[in-house]
């Protein structure tokens, strides 16, 4: 069995309690932290472990709390991004669900560190159900002294809020999040100034995943170096990754950093392998935005090398014929899996998402949506594949946030990999668009 | 689920809450209620009629537009009057993998309505919404704060059967 940093105790009895949690070692990273360390110790053992950011960028927990402006007199921030809406993603909902304790833990060991004295959890509108299990968690730990006021006897003081979305994609954008926060309409800021300047109400302000903040209790108990020993190369310590689709056994699974593509998803201990009497299509490996990747370049790269569910295996090959590891959404399809279809599928989804504020993205989204629907409803032409192609290079890059580049990579890599099939549903289109059919041309499956 | 009083304004206990949401935040920062009070008002009412968002917006001492502007931008919040269950169902990829257009076809044919309209008896409103992060579980819906995952037909049968009694 691989190690667990985040899941090791998410099954026992009642572990969303603070009594059953407190038992299994719990807040025992809050009382070495406050007790014992310095918040710049903290803050070192956070860049030691080189956890990065698991929402899906990728970036350096520690370098990014390093970036934090400290003006004298104005209050800091820490934000938890648990807006998770990326489709193909439920780890954050499953872990706030399953043990609320850790992220509670993370977070006071986390805002010590970086000297915030309010901090909130931002959770999608939709998971309110978990919403009222985190403040229960909040109401405990409150109870036992680890929030509050002076916590510990240390004079540090603590207030935790968590704070409900109201439906919109766009807020996992972390300058979205804080308009939001702020009780506005969820539009990306322009960045500079960057959050760790001017954040939520002007100040100085962290925003990070929720999974990220979770890994603290067991890096400040086991030490940043323990936690880089985890892992391969830059890709240190373990990843929840969202297996959903075609497999035998859909679900959240931690993983060590570096395990292979063909474990992940053949072996009884995560996916299990293709539903039986099925094979393997192609893969969305870190959530609906990262591109495509055709069978043949799932468990191999194109260099023939074992592909690793990593950050860099995974990008290996860069969009030619590589994804990205992004939020760990892992969507396998079977050969069932019409590509043309869930494309639009992921256009429209990106398209109703747009917030609207820059145009290649508000007009871009909404014209994908248009030529991909036509070409799968039987109406497409030959000029519109190329069409698709040249709207998602004007999105990309030439918006204010990420999200336009979300809607671009799909589309693009999709058409890279699966040209023949949206030729196919072009040139028969009554075939094509009848209910569930599927192109069964030339195609490698595994 | 849709109580209705005139004039618009919250029960005591919910005002209560509404009151403790605003203290969360930084004095002057009462804004950042905007999207819980909206919460609590959809809660109360089933709906924000533009009445309920004056209301908060004078609870909030913001503006009314302020109050539209953000209703209007996010789609959790229902800017019509709704069946006393609505039933919001995910359409992105990973439920679709998973059969979820059948049982949405199912479920509509079941309900005789379409995405966004209301059973004559006011029982049930059908929204499509984007991915729940539910995907491992799909297809899915959600009933309030319930997810409801795995659908099959025999499920949606027993769902509707029981919220009907």
């Amino acid at each position: 069995m691989a190690r667990k940093i985040l899941t090791e105790h998410i099954n026992v009895p009642g572990i969303e309690t603070f009594e059953v949690y407190r038992k299994q070692g719990g807040y025992v990273a809050v009382e070495k932290a406050i007790k014992t360390m310095t918040p710049d110790e903290v803050v070192e053992e956070a860049k030691k472990s080189g956890v990065r950011g698991r929402g899906g960028a990728g970036f350096p927990m520690g370098m990014k709390w390093g970036f934090l402006a400290k003006p004298e007199g104005v209050p800091r921030y820490l934000v938890c991004n648990a807006d998770e809406s990326e489709p193909g993603t439920f780890k954050d909902h499953h872990l706030m669900k399953c043990i609320p304790h850790l992220l509670i833990e993370g977070m006071i060991v986390s805002s010590y560190a970086l000297g915030a004295n309010k901090s909130f959890i931002y959770v999608r509108g939709e998971l309110m159900y978990v919403i009222r299990i985190l403040e229960k968690a909040i109401e405990e730990a409150k109870a036992q002294g680890f929030l509050g006021k002076n916590i510990l006897g240390s004079g540090y003081d603590l207030e935790l809020v968590v704070q409900p979305g109201g439906g919109a994609y766009i807020c996992g954008e972390e300058t979205a999040l804080l308009e939001s926060l702020e009780g506005k309409r969820g539009n990306p800021r322009n960045k500079p100034p960057f959050p760790a300047v001017k954040g939520l109400y002007q100040s100085p302000t962290v925003v990070n995943n929720v999974e990220s903040i979770s890994n603290m209790p067991w890096i400040i108990n086991n030490g940043g170096d323990a936690y880089a020993a985890i892992g391969v190369g830059r890709s240190t310590g373990t990843k929840l990754i969202s297996a959903s689709g075609h497999i035998q056994k859909p679900g959240v699974y931690e993983i060590e950093l570096g395990v292979s593509v063909d474990e992940f998803l053949n072996s009884d201990e995560y996916c299990g392998g293709i539903r039986k009497g099925h094979h393997l299509k192609a893969l969305v490996a870190g959530g609906s935005s990262v591109p495509i990747l055709p069978a043949h370049l799932i468990t191999k790269t194109a260099n023939g090398e074992d592909r690793l569910m990593s950050y860099e295996s995974l990008s290996d090959g860069g969009f030619a014929t590589g994804t990205m590891l992004g939020s760990g959404g892992f969507i396998v399809f079977d050969e069932t899996a019409c590509i043309v279809r869930n494309t639009w599928n992921f256009s429209r989804f990106y398209h109703h998402e747009s917030c609207g504020q820059c145009s290649p993205c508000r007009e871009g989204t909404g014209w994908m949506e248009k030529v991909l629907h036509r070409i799968e409803h039987g109406h497409g032409s030959m000029h519109d594949i190329d069409l698709l192609v040249d709207i998602s290079k004007k999105i990309e890059g030439n918006t204010i946030c990420p999200l336009g580049d979300a809607a671009a990579w799909p589309v693009a890599s999709a058409i890279r990999h699966f040209r023949d099939e949206f030729v196919w549903h072009i040139t028969h289109p009554q075939e094509a668009s009848q209910p569930g059919a599927v192109y069964m041309g030339e195609m490698t499956l595994v | 689920m849709t109580e209705t009083s005139n004039p618009v304004a919250f029960t005591p206990e919910r005002l209560a809450k509404v009151k403790e949401i605003i203290d969360r935040y930084p004095a002057g920062r009462q804004k950042s209620a905007l999207l819980p009070v909206l919460h609590v008002a959809q809660e109360q009412w089933g709906w924000v009629s533009s009445e309920v968002m004056d209301y908060v917006a004078g609870l909030l001492d913001i503006l009314p537009v302020e109050v539209y502007e953000v209703a209007t931008f996010y789609t959790m919040y229902h800017l019509d009057a709704v069946g006393k269950h609505v039933i919001e169902y995910c359409r992105t990829g990973p439920c679709c993998l998973m059969g979820g257009e059948e049982i949405y076809g199912y479920l509509q044919e079941k309900l005789g309505i379409k995405a966004g309209e209301t059973t004559p008896d006011g029982l049930f409103t059908l929204k499509e919404v984007e991915c729940l992060a539910a995907c491992g579980w799909g297809p899915v819906f959600q009933i309030r704060e319930k997810f409801y995952m795995n659908l099959t037909r025999e499920k949606v049968d027993e769902i509707i059967d029981e919220l009907s009694k």
